[in-house]
């Protein structure tokens, strides 16, 4: 019975794992970085994660980059009179002392040309640019697309 | 006949000024994800649930269907003849069959609808919704759109409009209200 117990454990967390991870780097920590599966390598994924600022110095998140696809980018959904839109954000700003999230219906990172179909339970590597702490790298969960974020113990804290 | 369906669109007044026609005086033609013709008159006697979207759009679009998903299975049963469904905007990439596989991530009674340009022009205008092709680098391109979904009673008055960011809680009501 505690072999059952710790083996179900197990398959129901490893999915969950990567998201669930922590990187720091200076005073920004970043975690509950996921995707969506996509139909397809010829539609653009999506990159989700959070960002907080400890720090006294306002950061900002410049760009991403990713072997997962050619032209990564920075977006914002934008709804303005009821029409959606998403334009090109040059960056996301991370203000000292303060979290922000890359969320479904707000800032993104909108993955184009794929090198390959995202699909669910799959992940890879996204290296987050930020202005003034530099680099870091994460990993990211490909959740279903039907997923409205990574289901972390710690998650909605 | 898609340069003047976009024309039309563009220049209407703001959604807020101007409702949706009843779904009995709606005039479109489009086809579902399993290749049948819906017309409006279809839906007669029916609640509807109606958006506006394409399947290339990786964050507004799955989003509202995931929600819409958590909605119906919420109402359960309840929400069983209400019609729900997802009208593209992107119907140069968005045929029937991409439509079938895109909507087989989501709750079951979500259908997809597509057809020539000015039927889906002509649905945009019955429904006072908007949507814009914006052009990227390298030939690529997205749509902007109108983001609210909207509901009709089943006698296929406009009810209300579901903004994108409500407050999500307010929605199972507000379909509530459209399916007795
Ligand atoms: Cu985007």
């Amino acid at each position: 019975m505690k072999h059952f117990l710790l083996a179900t454990t197990l398959i129901f967390s490893a999915p969950a794992a990567m998201a669930c991870e922590t990187v720091t780097i200076g005073d920004l920590t970043v975690e509950h970085a996921w995707s969506k599966a996509t139909i397809g390598a010829g539609r653009p994924g999506v990159f989700y994660v959070e960002i907080k600022n400890s720090g006294t110095t306002d950061d900002a998140l410049v760009g991403i980059t990713t072997p997962a696809a050619g032209m990564p980018m920075l977006h914002e959904t934008v709804v303005q009179d009821g029409i959606a839109s998403m334009p090109h954000a040059m960056s996301v700003p991370v203000p000292a002392g303060q979290s922000v999230q890359l969320a479904p219906g707000g800032y993104h990172g909108m993955l184009m040309e794929l090198t390959t179909a995202l699909k669910e339970g799959d992940s890879f590597p996204v290296t987050l640019s930020f202005e003034k702490s530099g680099e870091v790298t994460v990993n990211v969960d490909v959740l279903s697309l039907r997923a409205e974020g990574p289901d972390c113990a710690d998650a909605g804290q | 006949m898609l340069g003047v369906g976009a024309y039309r669109t563009r220049n209407r007044p703001a959604r807020s000024e101007v409702l949706p026609v009843p779904i009995g005086q709606m005039t479109w033609t489009l086809t579902d994800h399993q290749g049948r013709l819906v017309r409006p008159s279809d839906w007669a006697g029916r609640p509807v649930m109606v958006f506006f979207g394409f399947t290339w759009c990786p964050d507004v679009c799955p989003t509202t269907l995931s929600d819409i998903s958590l909605w119906l299975e919420e109402l359960g049963a309840d929400a069983d003849r209400l019609i729900v469904a997802l009208i593209s905007v992107d119907p140069e990439r968005d045929t029937p069959d991409v439509l079938a596989g895109y909507v087989s991530n989501f709750d079951p009674r979500i259908i997809g609808l597509t057809g020539p340009a000015d039927e889906v022009a002509q649905a945009a205008a019955d429904f006072r919704a908007t949507y814009r092709r914006v052009d990227k680098e390298g030939g690529d391109y997205t749509m902007d759109h109108t983001a609210g979904v909207f509901l009709f009673h089943p006698d296929g008055r406009f009810a209300s409009i579901i903004d994108f960011h409500e407050d999500r809680r307010f929605a199972v009501p507000k379909i509530r209200r459209t399916l007795s």
